[in-house]
């Protein structure tokens, strides 16, 4: 029988193991930020333990930086501290650091790609679970908790129990894919799927639906895996990953003989079996909007919030969850979308602020401003994102329309740096977690695409973009 | 990592599903570079109101779970961010096991590096521990709890249990492997980076 993507990755790169029982598995790159690894750090001083390949471990800060002017100290100590902490730990062991002032700094699943650091093919891993995003290129690519950075440092080698194979196939065409984008796509497929639906699995989009995405479009998707519980989300790598690879800063000397070999090797065989599958028809899907206090609790823009009953489908441990969920979300349900009044507006994070991603939303805006009662605020993905924009003259149209364009990181995302959202406030957002307090205590966040974001940051409140010209 | 022994304890039943690790350990406290002294923090949003004052209604403020060892919870638990601080929060609070109809992979992950056991039981099973007041006993020799008058049997990854049971340090094992991890290297085709 056939393999499928995933398992031919997971073969060539087992290192030791048994049938039964977890696999050693050989990591080709590891990405680390300031958050999770201190600790690992420490742990090697303490037992007296090298890194084992600096030259397959690249790192850069972007959880808690601010995004202000980089030229300003930063005023929080303990962020100040990790910040320093990541750099002596970096030039203690030997590692590439893109530190804070570096022209290639940036969300490190944004900057992976962009550099020429992630291939196909490849192990990533990452103390950040939204390592998925790199599975857009073909690579199993997964977050791992401090201690598994400390063990992959140590010994370039992660213990895992073979995860269970999950196709999902997106099929059909977008009818207005300037509307409907990546993010509504995978907002449907969590709907659907669940936050749990896909534990224990390594999850492989396919179908036109996918193939027909940009290299950024597909990152989106994968970033989000975790979001429906699968720790890792592949594509299998086209000619749209080659090209995009192809002369990047650190793209491989012998990259056509690579891509020759992955042509031959990196697609799941026909006669493959997937442990678990479900498709999805974009044909006729709609914006989405988050409604609760998990991705799944999403709905079309165009819907009303639904009752806990309806959603719940009978499922009392749900209903009780989104009682929960629309007691912090302060709404009521039937209540449309599009009346839902927002305060903050959330442009960035490692799901939604890549170039693809500003273009798109900077065309919402059409010579518009930001709703008096809003705060709208742009934070790309990296510098190079950042430079690209303000060459094109994106960062113009933000800022004259009252959008806050600013350096790169994190942000609000989770917000461990100054972006934060009060008490009370509600944000359309382009992250991926809509988490009570993710984006500050007390902060109520709606998961939108890009466009959605800028929509109703110049509206006040929800829109359904279908119907804005955006061509 | 110490061993893990046999545990003796009532349960703290967090009646709730999809609990993710935001709540467990919300971000403000993710800044410091130590693994100790996270167990004040835990489920902080929750456990205090907006003075920081204890939150009367939430299960961990209420005295009668004071010395309780074993966290009983709902489908999902720990999903959302792979913060390992998550489980320090928990293990530094004082619980040594976490009973779930299910776990998010990466949290249950974290679990066993640093001497917490996640118990997977079925839904009717953990329903009916909710309103569990007795001691609870968790053998993992045995793989079983019981309290005076139940018992359920659980299951367990036998190179996990062997893990917590012995407390093994899951690097100096691998360094044990160098040899295989160098041959596996000499064969790779993946350029380094830089």
């Amino acid at each position: 029988m056939g393999k499928t993507l995933f398992e031919k990755i997971w073969d060539s790169h087992i290192v030791a193991g048994k049938e039964q029982g977890p696999s050693l598995i050989y990591v080709d790159r590891h990405l680390v930020h300031e958050v999770t690894s201190p600790q690992a750090f420490d742990g090697l001083r303490l037992n007296n333990r090298k890194v084992r390949r600096p030259d397959l471990t690249i790192a850069t800060m972007d959880h808690n930086v601010p995004t202000n002017d980089r030229s300003l100290p930063i005023l929080d100590q303990t962020s100040a501290i990790q910040i320093e902490t990541l750099k002596k730990n970096c030039r203690d062991f030997g590692i590439k650091l893109f530190d804070i002032n570096s022209p290639n700094q940036g969300i490190v699943h944004v900057i992976g790609p962009q550099l020429g650091i992630t291939l196909p093919g490849t192990t990533i891993v990452c103390g950040d679970s939204h390592t998925s995003t790199h599975g857009a290129f073909g690579a199993l690519a997964f977050g791992i908790g401090t201690s598994e950075v400390e063990h992959v440092l140590a010994s370039q080698t992660i213990w895992l129990e073979k995860p269970k194979s999950f196709e999902i196939k997106v099929m059909g065409k977008r009818k207005n894919p300037h509307a409907v984008t990546a993010k509504d796509i995978i907002l449907s497929i969590i709907k659907n799927i669940g936050t749990a639906g896909g534990t224990g699995t390594v999850v492989e989009y396919s179908g036109e639906g996918v193939k027909d995405l940009s290299m950024e479009q597909r990152m989106t998707i994968c970033n989000m895996s975790i979001e429906g519980g699968a720790r890792a989300g592949l594509i299998a790598p086209d000619e749209k990953t080659f090209d995009y690879l192809r002369n990047r800063k650190y793209t491989p000397k012998n990259y056509e003989s690579l891509v020759d070999y992955w042509k031959k090797n990196l697609k799941t065989d026909p006669d493959a079996k997937f442990d678990k599958t479900f498709t999805l028809s974009i044909d006729n899907i709609a914006p989405q909007v988050s409604w609760g206090t998990n991705p799944g609790m999403t709905c079309d823009v165009s819907d009303s919030i639904p009752t806990p009953q309806d959603f719940s489908k009978g499922d009392k441990n749900q209903e009780k969850a989104a009682e929960k969920a629309l007691e912090y979300m302060d709404l009521k349900s039937g209540t449309p979308i599009t009346e839902i009044t927002i305060d903050r507006v959330f442009i960035g994070s490692c799901t939604n602020a890549r170039l693809d991603d500003l273009i798109e939303a900077s065309k919402v805006i059409n010579g518009q401003k930001v709703s008096e009662n809003v705060r709208a605020m742009v934070v790309p993905g990296s510098q190079m994102v950042k430079k690209q924009a303000e060459e094109m003259g994106i960062d113009k149209i933000f800022t004259k329309a009252n959008f806050e364009w600013r350096e790169s990181g994190c942000s609000m995302c989770l917000g461990m740096n100054p972006d934060i959202l009060s008490p009370g406030e509600r944000c359309a957002s382009t992250s991926n977690r809509n988490f009570e307090g993710r984006q500050g205590t007390g902060g109520r966040t709606h998961l939108v695409s890009p466009v959605m974001a800028a929509a109703a940051a110049i509206e006040g409140h929800f829109v359904d973009v279908r119907k804005i010209n955006l061509n | 990592m110490e061993k893990f022994q046999k545990i003796k304890s009532i349960i703290s039943p967090l009646d709730q599903v999809n609990v993710d690790t935001d709540q467990i350990i919300p971000k403000q406290f993710l800044k410091l570079v130590q693994k100790s002294g996270f167990g004040k923090y835990l489920f902080f949003n929750w456990r205090y109101d907006k003075n920081e004052n204890p939150e009367p209604n939430f299960v961990l403020n209420d005295k009668k779970y004071k010395n309780s060892k074993i966290l009983l919870t709902g489908a999902n638990f720990g999903c959302g961010s792979s913060r390992e601080h998550a489980v320090w929060a928990i293990k530094d609070y004082g619980f040594s096991v976490i009973i779930a109809p299910s776990f998010a992979d990466i949290f249950y992950s974290n679990c066993f590096k640093n001497g917490v056991l996640p118990i997977i039981l079925n839904e009717g099973i953990v329903e009916q521990l909710k309103n569990e007041k007795e001691e609870l006993e968790i053998d993992l020799e045995n793989q079983i709890l019981k309290t005076k008058s139940k018992q359920f049997s659980f299951d367990i990854d036998s190179h996990k249990k062997k893990i917590l049971l012995e407390g093994l340090d899951d690097i100096s094992l691998t360094l044990k492997l160098e040899s295989k991890i160098s041959e596996f290297e000499k064969k790779s085709k993946v350029p380094s980076v830089l």
